[in-house]
């Protein structure tokens, strides 16, 4: 099935920096439909208040963690259970992509990362486009 | 541990001053004849041992340490992160108008620009690792903070306890896997990951 390139995607990191790079490279990839989170909280509000095709997350985050949001969403039992989620983040041991793999991600991409990553992961866990 | 005091030579620490308590309450348990004199010689030493632990801590000026080196240093840990993220933000205002001015021209020269402002974007995100990493450096600093304290209350109050542990423990669950970034060669890439992530399929 095609990807819908209106479908909402939210996008959860703590750095602004990261928040717009996400989202400029979103653009420029045809998804325009963007909403941020600064935190797993704030994220999780969002992802219950709204259908979202794809959640990019942060890990490293402060008062919940991308990992524990990604627990959260995994563990309800809403329509939101199974959106696809890919983890972006700074924690690079295979401890914590096996964490994130058991906790339920999609996929796993590790900073500093480039455009074609991005899309590549995208790819992966929504099909091409 | 016990290490020889840089000011008089003489060595003491927390093994010294327990094995003289140790030998006060022998004396008391035991007590007979001259006794009390010995318990008195004991205490003597006991006291001054604690004396020169404090003097020692005085000489390394905590409150220096805690007052003045350490919240400057966050301070400025604070204003580099600050200032890079002020910096990127600038830079990246400048990669969206590009983008706008690309749209308006189109062709062949809009993608070549789209191309190379992608590629400022990517290099952009240095200004999240180094946030990260100035981030754990503020936080070592805070726990040597912390620790300062703790030594500057057991000396000011009670006995020289200069090797008791700080409160913060190691942490456990997931908070143990919050150590990023991982220095070159401590982490895996991403090709790595990918093959990791298969193995789960």
């Amino acid at each position: 099935m095609a990807v819908d390139k209106n479908m909402n995607i939210l996008i959860v990191d703590d750095y602004n920096t990261m928040l717009r790079i996400i989202k400029n490279l979103l653009k420029q990839l045809g998804f325009n439909n963007v909403d941020e989170a600064t935190d797993g909280a704030m994220a999780l509000e969002k992802i219950k208040a709204k259908s979202y095709g794809l959640v990019i997350s942060d890990w490293n985050m402060e008062p919940m963690t991308g990992l524990e949001l990604l627990k959260q969403v995994r563990s309800s039992n809403d329509n939101f259970k199974n959106v696809p989620f890919i983890m972006v983040t700074a924690e690079s041991k295979t401890e914590n992509v096996v964490a994130a793999k058991q906790a339920g991600v999609n996929n796993y991409i590790v900073k500093p990362f480039n455009a074609e990553t991005l899309k590549s992961k995208m790819v992966t866990v929504l099909g091409d486009f | 541990m016990t290490e020889p005091s840089k000011k008089t030579g003489r060595a003491f620490g927390r093994d010294q001053v327990i094995k003289i308590i140790t030998s006060v309450i022998n004396k008391v348990e035991h007590a007979e004849g001259d006794t009390n004199d010995a318990i008195y010689m004991e205490l003597r030493v006991l006291h001054s041992l604690i004396e020169e632990a404090r003097r020692e801590v005085g000489f390394a000026r905590p409150g220096d340490i805690n007052n003045k080196y350490i919240p400057g240093a966050t301070d400025e840990l604070d204003a580099v992160v600050e200032a890079t993220a002020g910096a990127t933000g600038a830079i990246m205002d400048s990669c969206e108008a590009i983008e706008g001015i690309a749209a308006e021209i189109g062709g062949d020269a809009s993608a070549k620009l789209i191309e190379q402002v992608t590629k400022i974007y990517e290099a952009c995100s240095f200004q999240d690792i180094t946030g990260q990493r100035i981030k754990k450096v503020i936080t070592a600093l805070k726990a040597i903070e912390e620790k300062v304290n703790n030594l500057m209350r057991i000396v000011g109050e009670k006995l020289p306890g200069i090797e008791e542990s700080g409160s913060q423990g190691a942490a456990e669950g997931d908070a143990a896997l919050l150590n990023g970034p991982q220095l070159p060669g401590k982490g895996i890439n991403q090709d790595e990951i990918d093959k990791l992530l298969s193995q789960f399929d």
